[in-house]
């Protein structure tokens, strides 16, 4: 392990990580080694087919999993020994996490959702964690549905909001697991162009798909495979605005 | 994490959660307020029941003669006539335990008005034995001391003489006679009905004794003496105190046994003592079945209410929860719930204990143990069985918990 030092600035590297999951007598190797960094500013979508290890890959660089072996840095700072508090600490100032399924509060409303990773921050009072919230659903265009509950509202909005109680916190990285498995094609295209908008004022996204029309939106784009990476490269970048542009208004329904 | 946010956080979940809310304080009301009002209906009943018992007379003394033996023969007890007027008034004037005492001769014979007639006993007292026998007067009054200190000829009937002899007619002020002797009635008693052997306790004639000692009977010594006892309890305390006198004053030696005997209602104490206490069996075992009960309520729906929420507890630990915030989080809640569920239990289980007994007749009363015992069990429960579930889950990964269905 001579190699791995600390010698840049990116927001997450990641060395020989390893997860097995015990089910029954059998050990399931999800990843087999992984090894990549993601620098400030990019744009990632972590690609594969389903079984690949891509989702088990998100919940450890999203903290929510631990790796059984190998090494993880977000921000500079080690996590692979941290205790299960010190993880909930870094979840809440340092990651945004967005969940295919939205995990929105049941007959909870917009504003109270995003003030939620505030409630659990010591450091913001009620005012702050007010403007906060209302600044975050200004960013995801829900300014106006601050007072609907989840129940109110279609997948598409429901998912805006999830993404502004990501960012209310202004993590270092936005982690997205198929945020847009859920969506018809046109809500998915808006959902990208959030993210492209959200990247271009300097946000890092790790962006979790298997649909590879999704994935051109993004910067980069790293494969998996069997828990390996199998290509990591460079992706011409499409808009998603003009993407939605050229789609037929027929297909709006 | 500070505390108000942790209260504004467990009280928007008891808000947002309205349905879940209701269940849970209900199934906390529904445990506490039975066993409040199982154990203080218990308690009335059991009162109701000593005040019917107590109501017969159960601190109430008999002081008879003694029958005597004399060389291996009965003599009966006929003619034994220690017992007298200077016996009543000591006991009066020393006995400490002692509420009433009352001289009692009787006599039989025929009773007459007008053209009824009915065999009776004529039995004479004092004023006090009313009191002492617990018989209440309807109509007319008793006759007085006074009365007793003249040997006037008045008398006090029971119902069932009064229906013998004066059928369709107001018996005050009438005058029947007694073997010949012209009695004015004076009082009317209400009925007493049986006793517990039987007898009708409203055949009777009451007569101040020295009317019946000097103007039926020829006799200066009593048959009995009828005390009552300042309390139940006192009983005991009292027939020791009576002998005691009744020895000084016949002037007893040591060696020499009593020319009394000293009776109480012992028979009818055990009884009531019997009831109170499998009463108070009863009422234990209902009450703590009822907290079972009502301890299992509230555990289930906790139980499943705080399960169901695992997917919750995912969530907020993904977004930045500690397991110890999660833990407080629904310790707050269940504590509030268990808390509003507890005073509203509370107030319930009095109403329906109040309700209860005004609508049966009983005595109302509240027992203190009932409702400390109730809440704090039924609080222990809906506490301990909100933050179970809840550990856990806070115990989980993140992710587990946000899978879990």
């Amino acid at each position: 392990m001579g190699e791995t030092k600390m010698e840049d600035n990116s927001i997450i590297r990641i060395e020989d990580l390893r997860r097995d999951f015990v089910v029954g007598s059998e050990v399931v190797h999800a990843l087999r080694g992984v090894s990549f960094s993601i620098n400030p500013g990019e744009f990632v979508s972590i690609m594969g087919t389903s079984g690949s290890g891509k989702s088990t890959m998100l919940n450890i660089l999203g903290c929510l999993d631990r790796p059984t072996s190998g090494r993880y840095f977000i921000d500079g700072q080690d996590v692979s020994n941290c205790s299960k508090d010190e993880l909930s600490m870094i979840r809440n100032r340092k990651i945004g996490f967005v969940f295919q399924s939205y995990n929105l509060l049941p007959r909870t409303t917009s504003i109270e959702q995003v003030e939620l990773p505030l409630l659990y921050n010591n450091s913001i009072g009620p005012k702050e964690r007010r403007e906060r919230a209302e600044y975050a659903l200004e960013q995801v265009g829900m300014a106006n549905r601050a007072l609907h509950t989840p129940n109110q509202m279609s997948g598409g909005q429901q998912q805006r909001i999830a993404i502004a109680r990501a960012i209310v916190n202004d993590p270092v990285i936005l982690l997205a697991d198929e945020a847009t498995g859920n969506l018809d094609t046109r809500t998915s295209y808006e959902i990208m162009s959030l993210f492209q908008r959200l990247n271009e004022q300097g946000k890092t996204i790790g962006f979790v798909t298997h649909e590879p029309d999704i994935a051109l939106f993004t910067k980069r784009t790293v494969f998996l495979r069997d828990g390996q990476v199998m290509k990591d490269e460079l992706v011409e970048t499409q808009s998603a605005q003009a993407a939605l542009d050229a789609l037929p208004k027929s297909s709006d329904y | 994490m500070n505390i108000s946010n942790l209260l504004k956080i467990a009280w928007e979940a008891i808000l947002r959660n309205k349905t879940r809310t209701l269940l849970t304080i209900l199934g906390v009301v529904i445990g506490i307020s039975s066993v409040i009002a199982m154990v203080s209906l218990g308690q009335s009943s059991q009162m109701s029941t000593q005040q019917q018992v107590s109501d017969m007379g159960t601190n109430m003394i008999m002081v008879m003669r003694a029958n005597q033996r004399r060389g291996g023969s009965n003599m009966g007890n006929d003619n034994v006539q220690t017992l007298t007027e200077s016996d009543v008034k000591l006991i009066e004037k020393q006995a400490t335990y002692v509420a009433k005492v009352s001289p009692y001769v009787t006599a039989a014979g025929a009773v007459i008005y007008g053209n009824c007639n009915a065999t009776g006993q004529l039995q004479g007292c004092s004023p006090s034995f009313l009191e002492i026998r617990k018989y209440e007067l309807v109509d007319g009054s008793c006759f007085s001391d006074d009365d007793v200190n003249k040997s006037a000829k008045v008398c006090v009937i029971g119902q069932t003489v009064k229906a013998n002899l004066f059928p369709n007619e107001d018996p005050i002020g009438k005058t029947i006679r007694f073997k010949n002797i012209p009695m004015k009635v004076v009082g009317l008693l209400d009925s007493k009905g049986q006793n517990q052997m039987g007898q009708d306790q409203d055949d009777v004639i009451f007569a101040p004794y020295t009317t019946v000692q000097k103007r039926i009977l020829s006799q200066n010594y009593l048959q009995m003496i009828y005390i009552s006892a300042k309390s139940e309890e006192l009983v005991d305390k009292a027939v020791s105190e009576v002998s005691l006198l009744l020895r000084q004053n016949h002037r007893l030696d040591d060696h020499q046994n009593d020319d009394f005997e000293v009776r109480t209602q012992s028979e009818m104490l055990q009884m009531m003592n019997s009831i109170s206490s499998t009463l108070t069996y009863l009422l234990a075992a209902i009450a703590s079945i009822s907290l079972i009960v009502g301890g299992i309520g509230i555990m289930n729906i906790m139980y499943v209410t705080v399960t169901e929420r695992t997917k919750e507890i995912g969530l907020r630990m993904a977004i930045g929860a500690r397991a110890r915030d999660i833990l407080m989080q629904f310790l707050i809640e269940s504590a509030i719930l268990s808390l509003i569920g507890g005073v509203i239990g509370i107030i319930l289980g009095l109403v329906i204990s109040y309700a209860g007994a005004n609508l049966l007749g009983w005595p109302f009363t509240v027992s203190v143990t009932a409702i400390v015992a109730s809440f704090v069990v039924c609080a222990a429960f809906g506490i301990f069985f909100g933050w179970y579930p809840a550990k856990k889950a806070a115990n989980m990964d993140p992710i587990t918990a946000l899978r879990y269905e």
